[in-house]
């Protein structure tokens, strides 16, 4: 028999009995549609923790000072004040880093208080350079940043993060008003848009201010040079190994070191952190895509109730094919196809739904929904794939049907 | 060729074991039966008719003794090669019509030959063929519950014809039909006979019986008043 007339003869079979077809194709429906869903949503939120990273800079390269030495106790990275506004300077000559496009040294002190008139907040001053903006792809919803001038006067300017400024002047603009830290007053002269959280700091909670005022007003210490984080920013994400490289060899050649083991300073990457979050997310999506399997095999077992069912009811059907030519492994053609037309259907309108409910679920819920067309191709396969293997012995017994009893039965 | 027997069957004998019992169904039966012959073979329920039918059907295998069909030694076969001989040699006429209800009449004369694997256009010229001999061509696509028992038996006769077979062998065709459709049916196969086809007949009604132009009487396993044809 040609493959042609084994398709048709399973589709005819499917279409006698629509009904019940349609419902033993619905528990394979959902199982496919639920691992179609569940893949997007995992993909959605992967999708989203990488593109809000790659927003607050993802091209990032962070450069911390190395550990200090004091009475024989070794401090932690960051313990030393080796790194210099020199450095970050140095770091931004086009010349000799080509795939630097930015590069935001940064002073911070934590628990400072901002007082305004009678409300006060606590929070952290950053003090850098207006190259910080870009640097860490921020963005200003009213105001303005602070500019060179401001840096070059230690002028006691200061723009705030969207929480902070909430917290201090409520529904007010706080733009032209004044804030007191350290019983200095500043002017707020801009606020920043909400950017959200990274993993460890909530961005929308700080004040900045130029790096001069913070190192002269703020954070003080002996040396009005040092700085605690100087942020790079790579041309472009593919450039980032390369901005890796350069900076590196920089700061090498400034500190005067010659291997990576003595470098008093060390660079790490939002690499990292997306790492992490995705491998939080890879195991959520696993173990949902783990229940869609458990549907799946539910799904299965339906398919082969009903082909059993199936192959009791036309046992006579089968005699009679048998009779007229049909060998047994005709025969057994016959039914694992109808079992993999049935996976198909399933999977077919489980995909449906599952892309229907990708494209809607986004207005209800706030998760964006990747569809990936090779997860798409994968579902439709495996559910011709359980059509098949829960198809293997009902088929296999309609094969095996002597043909004289099979058209004695009723 | 023209002098080689359709069905040559020497000394089968079948047998069954139902449980710790040894049944003996056929006890030694020998037949020939020539191309062109229109043969009855008759016997009352129990006699081993059915048991001879299916193996003269190819459905089953004797125990002893050979069967030559068409000159082809079939006693032997294994399920695959007999499904191939059943397809090939035999066109079936069942009491039962046994015809697909899914499909239109003209699909399930086509049945046959779509396991032959025969291209779609030829099948289809094949199937009208043969409805049209047996004066159904305006009822190509009906399906069998929109005909009447004679009809259906008709497309049955048309689908054991489709393939070309050696051998035509119906199972008491006539046992689910009325007289006029019983009339009707018989006509078909005396037309068959005189179209030169070898036509088997199982049956327990002599009047059937009488149609044929030789009757093979089976009682207990065993033929009768052997008329094997000389």
């Amino acid at each position: 028999m040609k493959w042609g007339d084994v398709l048709r003869n399973g589709w005819d079979a499917i279409r006698n009995h629509k009904l019940r077809s349609a419902l033993t194709s619905l528990g394979i429906l959902i199982g496919i549609a639920a691992v179609v869903l569940t893949v997007g949503l995992g993909q959605g939120a992967q999708k989203q923790v990488a593109d809000r990273l790659s927003a607050l800079g993802g091209n990032l390269l962070i450069v911390s000072p190395g550990s200090s030495t004091s009475g024989g106790l070794r401090g932690g990275f960051g313990s030393a004040s080796t790194l210099t506004t020199a450095d970050a300077d140095a770091l931004s000559a086009r010349s000799a880093a080509p795939d630097v496009a930015g590069v935001a040294p940064v002073l911070q002190s934590s628990n400072q208080s901002l007082v305004n008139g009678p409300t006060n907040w606590t929070t952290s001053v950053v003090g850098t350079t207006p190259s910080w903006l870009s640097v860490r792809g921020r963005d200003l919803s009213s105001g303005r940043f602070i500019t060179a001038a401001d840096e070059k006067e230690a002028a006691a300017v200061a723009v705030l993060a969207s929480d902070t400024a909430q917290e201090l002047f409520g529904p007010l603009d706080p733009v032209g008003q004044s804030v007191t830290i350290n019983s200095v007053p500043y002017e707020v002269v801009g606020v920043l848009t909400s950017a959200g959280s990274d993993s460890t700091t909530n961005l929308d909670d700080q004040a900045i201010v130029p790096l001069s005022t913070a190192s002269q007003r703020i954070v003080g210490g002996t040396s009005r040079t040092s700085v605690q984080t100087i942020y790079v920013k790579a041309s472009s994400p593919g450039r980032l190994g390369a901005a890796y490289q350069e900076t590196n060899a920089i700061l090498q050649y400034r500190h005067g070191v010659t291997s990576s083991a003595g470098a008093d300073f060390s660079i790490t990457t939002q690499q990292s952190v997306i790492d992490t979050t995705s491998s939080v997310n890879t195991t959520l999506t696993n173990l949902l895509i783990g229940v869609a399997a458990l549907s799946l095999i539910v799904g299965g077992i339906g398919v082969m109730n009903i082909m059993l069912v199936s192959v009791k009811e036309r046992t006579r059907e089968i005699g009679l094919r048998k009779a007229l030519g049909g060998t047994p492994a005709v025969i057994r053609r016959q039914f694992l196809c109808e079992a993999s037309m049935l996976g198909l259907t399933g999977g077919l309108l489980g995909v449906a739904t599952g892309v229907g409910g990708a494209l809607t679920l986004p207005h209800f819920i706030d998760s964006p929904v990747t569809l990936s067309v090779p997860w798409i191709l994968i579902a439709i396969a495996v559910a011709i794939a359980i059509g098949i293997g829960f198809g293997v012995y009902p088929a296999a017994r309609a094969a095996r049907l002597s043909p004289i009893d099979a058209l004695r039965s009723e | 060729m023209a002098t080689e027997p359709v069905i040559e069957l020497r000394d089968v004998r079948k047998a069954y074991e139902m449980g710790t019992v040894r049944v003996e169904a056929l006890r030694g039966v020998s037949l020939r039966i020539d191309p062109g012959e229109y043969v009855a073979i008759m016997g009352p329920s129990g006699s081993g008719k059915s048991t001879l039918m299916h193996i003269l059907g190819c459905l089953d295998v004797p125990t002893e003794g050979t069967y030559r069909l068409a000159g082809e030694d079939v006693s032997t076969l294994d399920d695959v090669e007999l499904a191939e001989i059943r397809n090939r040699r035999i066109g079936f006429v069942f009491q039962q019509f046994n015809l697909l209800p899914s499909l239109t009449a003209l699909r399930n004369v086509e049945l046959p030959l779509s396991y032959a694997a025969i291209d779609r256009a030829t099948r289809h010229r094949r199937a009208r063929e043969s409805l049209a001999r047996v004066g159904l061509d305006d009822r190509l696509h009906h399906r069998p519950g929109e005909l009447s028992g004679g009809q259906q038996q008709r497309v049955a006769v048309a689908r054991a014809v489709a393939t070309d077979p050696a051998l035509v062998l119906a199972d008491e065709p006539t046992g689910n039909l009325d007289s006029a459709a019983t009339a009707d049916v018989l006509a078909l196969f005396d037309e068959l006979h005189r179209a030169g086809r070898t036509v088997v007949l199982i049956t327990h009604e002599a009047e059937v019986a009488a149609r044929a132009a030789r009757t093979v009487r089976i009682r207990d396993g065993a033929i009768e008043d052997a008329l094997v044809a000389s």
